[in-house]
């Protein structure tokens, strides 16, 4: 197929982009707390005593810890899937900012490796804002908690790959409809966010097991409830291949997109 | 001096579409060349070539002496860049924009906050500072998006119809900026389709059209080269009879709209003419840019 396909080498400028969203999303901290804080508290407020009220327990932990270590994963999720579409599509098309950019000495691999960095940032904030929550309503274990940090940032990696293409392709904002309702929002259904995948047909179990937020729900689970990780290289080589197979697809279709 | 741009045979093709098509060219460093040519003359596709942004076709290039693409950061890390349509940060304040844009060239924070000032006095915006870009008048984004191309201390600056939609007051603040730049010895790479600006900044400049090169030189070269020195307009054209007149004495007739010019080098009997003819409506000028590309190409330059 024709295109620039070479293996991707972002250099330090990445940084110069990571930054600039940093500054961006300083300036709106504010809403940025709103959205951070107040959807998980009722999530685990509303989701977590009300149903964990009939639910009791859920694979032997207490509902708030079943369901807050698993919105740490989807937001994790939705943070990144939302800022590598409508964010990044925003910066790339209408804002011109790539523009600017590319005129001076960044490259494009810079600019995309810039923005999964940040993708990963933003998951990393919006995991630790849950955590928090978490943390102040009794769900959370111990301090081996905190390691459910580090995986949101590379659950975030995970999900700004395959968000990053729908970007490289889309023609419009209402594109991003498509991902959203066939992709993301079952993976938040099936993934075991809310209830274990065991209790899925085995046929779906296998389907549910190639998707990156069932591997994010697994390590992140355990983390937070204080038990031992099971087969985590597994979990951790599934989320390191959707991000690195992710961003080198969405580099290729980008620059076909944008180097013209 | 070897030239700070030289570029050899540039093809760009588009599927089946030639935007720019065998073109070569020499800029000297200190001087200000320009691009003159109508929409879709292929300018911003030759300048994007230039910067590594859009590949070429064919064709060599090389910008400070370095190969482009293989050296096309090294390249951009010397060159200030002001985009045809503004690309100004939205999220940003006036100040911020610099700041953020210098991070773009690796330029430590510290030092540019030290470049801010002047560079915001050169562009006259050190009392809007503080404002966000999108409440900046057309002239003001202009003039912040020439001074964000200066924060990387530039030798080269290539502005893309940098007066294109702005007033004519506006238009003149900014020739005075870039008057001042070359005055300091950096070198500008400018496109237009104002002969009037292409005459006022330009040292040396290309009229092109349709992709191609049409030719070369200073605004007097090619203007000496292709037309006579004075021109009588008639507006709205006449009934033939000034037509026949001037055509007897040996002028070069063009029409073109609903405009007639007459070309010669001694227009005195022509004038004479036209004042026992009320009512005609005419405009005696020297001759510009503007008649050397309608000779050249058989159409006016804006379009
Ligand atoms: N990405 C593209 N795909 C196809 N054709 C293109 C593309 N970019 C430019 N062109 C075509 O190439 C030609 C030259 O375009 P270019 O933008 O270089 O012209 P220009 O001289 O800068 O014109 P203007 O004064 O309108 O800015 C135009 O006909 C344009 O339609
Ligand atoms: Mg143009």
């Amino acid at each position: 197929m024709r295109g620039d396909w070479t293996i991707p080498r972002p250099g330090r400028g990445a940084l110069a982009v990571w930054q600039r969203n940093l500054r961006v999303w300083r300036k709106l901290l504010a809403p940025a707390a709103v959205m951070n804080f107040g959807e998980p508290t009722l999530y685990l407020l509303g989701l977590g005593f009300g149903l964990g009220a009939f639910i009791g327990t859920m694979s032997d932990l207490s509902y708030q810890t079943f369901l807050a270590s698993g919105i740490i994963a989807s937001s994790a999720m939705m943070t990144a899937s939302f800022e590598a579409t409508y964010s990044v599509f925003t910066r790339m098309g209408v804002q011109r900012t790539y523009d600017a950019m590319l005129a001076t000495p960044l490259t494009l691999d810079d600019i995309l490796a810039g923005e999964v960095l940040w993708c990963g940032t933003k998951a990393l904030f919006s995991a630790a804002a849950i955590l928090i929550v978490a943390l102040l309503i009794g769900a959370v274990a111990g301090p081996q908690a905190l390691f459910a940090l580090p995986v949101a940032f590379l659950a975030g990696l995970a999900f700004a790959g395959p968000a990053l293409i729908m970007s490289a392709v889309a023609t419009n904002y209402d594109f991003f409809n498509y991902y959203f309702v066939l992709a993301v929002t079952p993976m938040l259904i099936l993934s075991g966010v809310f209830y274990p995948v065991e209790t899925l047909p085995e046929v779906m179990q296998s389907v549910v097991h190639l998707l990156p937020l069932t591997h994010a729900v697994a390590l992140t689970r355990p983390l937070v409830a204080g038990l031992p990780l099971e087969t985590p290289l597994l979990h951790l080589a599934v989320l390191g291949a959707y991000a690195g197979l992710g961003f080198y697809a969405a580099v290729v279709l980008i620059r076909r997109r944008l180097l013209v | 001096m070897s030239p700070v741009v030289s570029a050899s045979r540039l093809h760009k093709r588009y599927r089946g579409f030639t935007a720019v098509d065998d073109v070569s060219f020499d800029i000297d460093g200190g001087r200000c060349f320009g691009f003159l040519g109508p929409n879709g003359a292929g300018k911003t596709t030759t300048l994007r070539m230039i910067l590594g942004m859009t590949p070429m076709t064919d064709g060599r290039l090389s910008v400070f002496g370095l190969p482009m693409p293989a050296e096309g950061r090294a390249i951009r890390a010397r060159i200030g860049v002001v985009p045809q349509a503004d690309n100004l940060d939205p999220d940003f304040r006036v100040d911020e924009n610099l700041e953020v844009h210098a991070r773009y060239f690796g330029i430590p924070a510290a030092e540019a906050r030290r470049r801010i000032p002047a560079l915001l006095d050169f562009a006259a915006l050190s009392e809007r500072r503080g404002a966000k870009t999108d409440t900046l008048s057309g002239g003001m984004k202009r003039r912040l998006t020439i001074a964000r191309a200066l924060i990387n201390q530039p030798e080269l600056v290539m502005l893309d119809e940098p007066t294109t939609g702005l007033d004519p007051q506006a238009r003149h603040v900014i020739w005075a900026k870039l008057a001042e730049l070359k005055a300091k010895g950096t070198t500008l790479l400018l496109t237009t389709h104002y002969m009037e600006e292409a005459e006022r900044l330009c040292d040396e400049l290309v009229i092109m059209d349709r992709g191609r090169i049409l030719d070369r030189g200073s605004p007097r070269e090619l203007i000496g080269r292709h037309v006579e020195a004075e021109v009588i307009e008639i507006r709205g054209g006449d009934d033939g009879t000034f037509a026949a007149f001037a055509e007897a004495r040996g002028c070069r007739l063009e029409c073109q709209g609903n405009s007639l010019y007459c070309y010669s080098r001694d227009v005195a009997p022509l004038i004479e003419h036209l004042r026992q003819r009320p009512d005609v409506f005419y405009l005696h000028r020297p001759a510009g840019l503007e008649d050397v590309f309608l000779r050249l190409t058989g159409h006016e330059l804006r379009d």
